[in-house]
């Protein structure tokens, strides 16, 4: 066991694992936060992705005690505090980027990370850029529609 | 997932040290393959000795002559950096194109060397353009490190530190991707220095190798129809769920076509 400390969605955490556990089962199981899913959990789908020191990584292919210092937002700190969405989750809702919901999470998580590093990301370019997260609904083409929407207001928003 | 203690090493001599107390001790870098590795049972380290918060082996030096990565760089600070692109863009576009994002955040170029998957792409990298690999105790060229499967010339405790590429070589990498796993199902890359030309395939065989035939006809005749001409023989070639030998062999051509055309509009 190893004694960590982070910030997760701005609070302050500290705990107890086991050198071997996941990141992504201490945010669901230690800390509660589910938003974060485990699809494939071969580093494969992206369901797990979270920002870690300001960059998407799948948690399920990190472990938690070297996430010990680091700063992790999750889906459940993406929007503000009243409440309001980010323009990538408000962007999902309005071109309806999703079917089951499962891999949405995860999905913008991703492109949040994408977006940030390239702002005038073309349609070609945010296809290319989302190999790593798997809908298996296959509802691609509302999920492309809508980061490209999100990217759009992302960069007038300055966000 | 198996368990291990996962131990954290501040300077390359304290990550010696432990390694050298602990016989059973694996290094990690980024994670990225050991991690999955660990979980399907095919790695089961009692100790894991961490990397992450080694000083000094992270980061990207240009000099005159050469550019080295140190080996906790990550695939995505190569591709995002402006200096790799304007002095070596086939080793940016590399990077960039390993894995997806998420991965790239993770992964390292010392990391993806020292395990020497048959598939990975570094390795094409560091043959082709006649890399020097740095460790805790040596200088190793590329050709001499990579020796098999899975298996590199580092001795038991021996750590990766840096990876330093000549500068001057026009190069390109292409690669036909496992749709999937995105892995290189081939890659070739092919460097051109003055009249040298070197040619490295990744992910046909078991280990990273030189194309020797395709590199004398490019020396003679460095064209698309030249590489399209020579084609290598699919006996020893991987075969799998995914590729036959023979659909390899296939590709190495095209690949090797199809780098050798980028090659030629850089220069």
């Amino acid at each position: 066991m190893t004694s960590i400390s982070m910030t997760v969605n701005g609070r302050k955490v500290q705990a107890s694992v086991a050198d071997n556990k996941l990141l992504v089962e201490f945010l669901r199981k230690d800390l509660g936060l589910t938003g974060t899913h485990v699809g494939c959990d071969t580093s494969q789908c992206g369901a797990c992705t979270v920002e870690v020191n300001g960059s998407a990584v799948k948690s399920c292919t990190c472990l938690a005690v070297r996430a010990d210092g680091a700063t992790i937002t999750t889906i459940e700190g993406v929007a503000a505090p009243d409440g309001t969405l980010h323009p990538m989750q408000e962007a999902f809702r309005e071109h309806h980027g999703l079917q089951c919901g499962y891999c949405t999470p995860g999905m913008i998580m991703s492109t949040i990370d994408l977006v940030k590093h390239r702002p005038d990301v073309s349609e070609a370019e945010v296809r290319e850029a989302m190999e790593g997260n798997f809908c298996r609904c296959t509802g691609y083409q509302n999920i492309v529609d809508a980061v490209c929407a999100a990217a759009g207001k992302m960069k007038g928003a300055g966000k | 997932m198996n368990g291990f203690q996962m131990l954290r090493a501040a300077t390359v001599n304290e990550a010696a040290s432990l390694l050298q107390e602990h016989q059973d001790a694996q290094l990690i870098a980024g994670g990225q393959t050991l991690i999955p590795s660990i979980k399907h049972g095919l790695a089961r380290p009692a100790v894991l000795v961490d990397l992450a918060r080694v000083e000094g082996i992270r980061g990207i030096i240009v000099g005159a002559k050469n550019i080295t990565l140190g080996a906790m760089t990550t695939h995505a600070e190569v591709a995002a950096s402006a200096d790799v692109r304007r002095v070596m863009p086939a080793l940016s576009a590399l990077a960039g194109n390993i894995g997806d994002r998420m991965v790239r955040n993770m992964g390292t170029i010392g990391g993806a060397v020292a395990n020497n998957d048959p598939a990975a792409d570094y390795p094409a990298a560091l043959l082709a353009l006649n890399a020097t690999v740095q460790t805790d105790r040596r200088k190793l060229s590329a050709a001499a490190f990579f020796v098999d499967m899975f298996t590199t010339a580092l001795e038991p405790g021996e750590i990766v530190t840096s990876i330093t590429f000549p500068l001057g070589a026009f190069a390109a990498y292409e690669k036909f991707r496992n749709p999937a796993s995105r892995y290189a199902m081939v890659g070739a890359f092919v460097a051109r220095d003055n009249g040298e030309v070197r040619v490295a395939i990744t992910g046909a065989a078991g280990v990273v190798f030189r194309f020797t035939a395709m590199e004398e006809a490019l020396r003679k005749s460095f064209t698309a129809q030249t590489a399209d001409s020579v084609v290598l023989s699919a006996d020893g070639l991987n075969g799998d769920m995914h590729a036959s030998a023979a659909y390899r062999a296939q590709m190495v051509t095209v690949m090797t076509s199809r780098a050798v055309t980028a090659v030629g509009r850089l220069q």
